[in-house]
């Protein structure tokens, strides 16, 4: 299923089940302005991303996971309307159809960006509230001041690939050292992003052999101290 | 020895037929479908980075006369270590007509990786989807219709070990040679912020360059490709400036370098190819045997192993070296007419005694030793002995990756030579092509265990290579110290282990020993002869008598040694094998000392690389280093032999 539908479904059913009622399929349909028929399957599909939980005859209701996708599209969809609104002035029902378009493409970073620039808004223009965010900053005013975006909101402590237990897995956040090393090692499939294992580390500060895309590397330890990971401990 | 190949020509004959490269990864079974497809003998083997050269072969294909080129393995367009340039520099260059991609079926990911930046080189390509049999058993299914419909070109399950599917193979690359190219498929497109820098470039550089596409050159000059910016920068120095702006743009909104955000948009696109076009069973067998790695590269018990495994192999090629020589002169000897004219002694002692002693050398040491070899490469463990070695070759400079040429060097020197091109860096390269020639390689070992491991008992033996190793880790530690620049890690992948392939193991065992059957033994039995000629003329003391100011006075040797040393030149198994012829008797010790037997093994380990070592040094480092090497090690000889002779003869 396409981004775009996902976040709608999930944007329906947090205004539906507003109270923690059960959202019937046939209310999201008409919500929607869908077959009930292609509603009932989207809800499966949600289902089986773990998005959604459904129960026959009552209907569904947002997961934990899918409550925080929804809250977060809503967020996006209400600050647009606020950018819209104050900045470039546009009509409140124009504004509503715009940031119905917008929402989905826009980055958390942008979205970040917006509301600091925005000096972090409460509600938007029809009153209601901006879900808050759930970065990890002090509070609005120190995240409005300072001059750099935070990051990214899961973003832990780098560390370097040696300090990993072997048999652990974590994400490469960075590759540092010459260009054609950390070519090589992209051309390799360590890329920033991607989930790597630890498998072993050879005595005496020898080597390390790592797991990544399901391909085994032998990778010499100077150059694995200049492979960052984020930290397994600060991510959790 | 000599085990090298033919070299393949760089031209390309028009009207020949049409010329079909293989390209891959390292180690996807290049090499095995090349031999399937030709009948020819490349090296196969479970590590990467056998192949360095690319290799030649024809086909008959339906009537048709097919060029098959066999390319190194490459894990990316934009080359940097040598291997990686021939291969991208064939490819750039039009060499090819069509391009067949194997794809190892296991590692779809990392393998499709490539395969992207195959797709829009401009020449045609086909997919091979080798290992398709393993992948099964793994629970990875690659359904090869969705994965042709994906990449829009032909794609042909293979089992290249088998032969299963490689004609089918030749039938789509004849198909798809002349289909014209198609537009970019969607799931092949970047990211947006990718995407879009491409277009823009693209439409600068105008429809082609050089035959490649505009969209393949405008892809790696965002990446920061060094030969293609040279030469546009030379050309249309505006464009180059626009390349450094919206690569600069890239790096800008990423904090990362544009190759690193092209490398991980093209990994994404990739995955979503494989995820596609593959359906995982549960995790679990994924890999084959863990616990065999967890065991031969463990802390301590892989060191074990890894000795155990070196001792075993030496061990039993001294006994059963011996035990064949001895048992092959025996039926010689059985059948000796014992002639007492001169042409009857010429005919035995040249002719019958060099064959046997040539055939006791060949069937005795060199073969089960080729045999071994190709058992370990096919099994696997080679890169597992760089995972162990990288921390040990720091002692001399080098990285885990030198190991590799290293090992192969105890089979023979000169593609342990041409090996060290797996090695990035063009210092450590040297270093390792350097230590690779003292290495004891079959030859020298047949020496040794010939006449110290038969002679003086297997501690002497020992103890000779014992001597060897110290010279070459000095020797390391000293060029590391004294030659400039840095020593870069290893980067290597541990392929899964492999059952070897019995007939693979015996065909590529029979194939290095060939070229030491057909050239080498009757060398050898024309030198025996050549020698009983002199012999018999007594023109051999004059030849000796010239050298032995080193031979006697310094080394302690007998006279008769010279002339050895120069043969040995030729190749080194000659040395111990015309010893006989030379010193007149097959019973050494009545001749020899044990001292000067084991400062002859010691000299003629080290005082030259043979003449085939020479002229594959020439070619990998230039002939003025090949010759600074070879004096190098003419003075080492000497001098480790004369301070031997002084060290042990108080004690033997």
């Amino acid at each position: 299923m396409p981004k775009e539908e996902t976040e709608e479904y999930l944007e329906a059913m947090l205004d539906l089940s507003a109270g923690g009622r059960a959202v019937k399929t046939t209310a999201l349909a008409e919500r929607l302005g869908v077959a009930p028929a292609s509603a009932t399957e989207a809800v499966q599909r949600l289902c089986r991303d773990g998005l959604v939980s459904y129960e026959p005859y009552k209907g569904a209701s947002l997961t934990p996971k899918g409550r925080e996708a929804a809250s977060r599209v809503k967020r996006k969809h209400r600050l647009l309307e606020v950018f819209l609104t104050r900045v470039l002035r546009m009509a409140p029902r124009k504004a509503h159809v715009e940031a119905c378009r917008m929402e989905h493409s826009l980055s958390d970073d942008t979205e970040e960006a917006l509301c600091r620039s925005l000096h972090g808004p409460d509600c938007c223009p029809d009153g209601d509230p901006i879900p808050p965010c759930d970065r990890d900053v002090e509070s609005c005013a120190t995240c409005i001041a300072s001059p750099r975006p935070s990051g990214k909101r899961d973003r832990g402590q780098a560390v370097p690939l040696t300090s990993m237990q072997p048999g652990r897995t974590a994400r490469v956040l960075f590759v540092r050292g010459g260009r054609a090393v950390v070519k090589r090692l992209c051309d390799l499939g360590l890329t920033p992003g991607t989930q790597v294992r630890l498998l072993r580390s050879a005595p005496m500060r020898g080597p390390v052999e790592v797991r990544v895309r399901g391909c085994d590397l032998a990778i010499g330890r100077g150059i694995a101290l200049k492979v960052f990971v984020e930290d397994p401990g600060s991510a959790a | 020895m000599s085990c090298h190949g033919e070299q393949p020509s760089t031209k390309r004959p028009r009207g020949a037929g049409p010329v079909i490269a293989l390209v891959g990864n390292a180690n996807v079974g290049k090499s095995a479908i090349f031999n399937q497809l030709t009948g020819l003998e490349q090296a196969v083997g479970n590590w990467p980075g056998k192949t360095v050269e690319k290799a030649e072969g024809v086909l008959l294909h339906r009537g048709r006369r097919i060029r098959v080129i066999d390319l190194p393995g490459t894990y990316s367009l934009l080359a940097r270590s040598e291997d990686e340039r021939i291969t991208r520099d064939f490819l750039v260059g039009q060499g090819a007509d069509v391009i067949i991609n194997v794809v190892d079926a296991t590692a779809l990911e990392r393998n499709l990786y490539l395969s992207v930046q195959l797709l829009g080189i401009g020449t045609p390509v086909v997919v091979a989807l080798n290992l398709v049999d393993v992948a099964r058993k793994r629970g990875m299914i690659v359904d090869a219709r969705r994965l042709r419909r994906l990449l829009g070109t032909e794609v042909v399950p293979t089992v290249a070990v088998q032969g299963t599917g490689v004609h089918e193979l030749v039938d789509a690359a004849l198909r798809v040679r002349n289909r014209p190219r198609r537009e970019t498929p969607e799931i092949m497109r970047y990211g947006p912020e990718v995407e879009r820098r491409i277009g823009k470039l693209e439409a600068l550089l105008g429809p082609q360059r050089k035959g490649v596409p505009a969209r393949w050159a405008a892809i790696k000059l965002l990446e920061g490709d060094t030969r293609l910016l040279r030469r546009l920068s030379r050309s249309r120095p505006d464009l180059a400036n626009a390349v450094g702006i919206l690569s600069g743009e890239l790096s800008d909104i990423h904090r990362e370098p544009a190759s690193t955000v092209i490398a991980a948009e093209r990994y994404a696109l990739v995955g979503r190819l494989a995820r596609e076009a593959q359906d995982l069973a549960p995790e679990g067998r994924r890999r084959g045997a863990e616990w065999l790695d967890s065991a031969s590269m463990h802390p301590v018990w892989g060191y074990v192993l890894l000795i155990v495994i070196m001792l075993g192999i030496l061990a039993f090629i001294s006994v059963f070296g011996g035990w064949a020589a001895t048992a092959i002169e025996r039926a010689f000897e059985s059948v000796n007419p014992g002639a007492s004219e001169w042409w009857g002694a010429l005919a035995w002692n040249g002719g019958a005694v060099g064959l046997y002693a040539a055939l006791g050398v060949a069937l005795g040491f060199l073969l089960p030793f080729y045999f071994i070899l190709s058992l370990l490469e096919n099994s696997g463990y080679l890169p597992r002995l760089a995972f162990l070695m990288d921390r040990p070759c720091h002692a001399m400079g080098l990285h885990g990756k030198a190991a590799v040429p290293l090992i192969t060097a105890f089979g023979c020197n000169v593609p342990a030579c041409v090996g060290c091109r797996i090695i990035e860096n063009r210092r450590d390269r040297l270093i390792a092509t350097f230590l690779s020639t003292l290495v004891p390689c079959s030859a020298r070992t047949a020496v040794i265990l010939g006449i110290v491991g038969t002679f003086m008992g297997p501690l002497w033996a020992m103890a000779l290579y014992l001597v060897d190793f110290a010279i070459i880790i000095g020797l390391g530690r000293l060029l590391h110290r004294t030659m400039r620049g840095a020593s870069v890690g290893i980067i290597m992948e541990i392929p899964p282990y492999r059952w070897p392939v019995p007939r693979l193991v015996a065909r590529q065992a029979w194939a290095r020993f060939r070229p030491f059957l057909v050239t080498a033994v009757p060398l050898i039995v024309l030198g025996s002869l050549a020698i009983e000629c002199l012999r018999l003329a007594h023109a051999l003391d004059e030849i000796t008598a010239w050298m032995e100011p080193v031979t006697v006075a310094w080394l302690g040797l007998p006279a008769f040694t010279g002339v050895l040393f120069i043969l040995g030149i030729l190749r080194k198994e000659a040395a111990v094998v015309l010893l006989a012829s030379v010193a007149g008797t097959v019973n050494i010790p009545s001749v020899m000392t044990p001292v000067q037997m084991f400062v002859f093994a010691l000299v003629i380990m080290l005082y030259i690389p043979c003449i085939a070592t020479i002229a594959a040094l020439g070619r990998e480092v230039g002939w003025r280093t090949a010759g600074l090497i070879t004096a190098a090690e003419i003075g080492l000889a000497i001098l480790a032999g004369g301070l031997a002779f002084r060290l042990l003869s108080p004690f033997l």
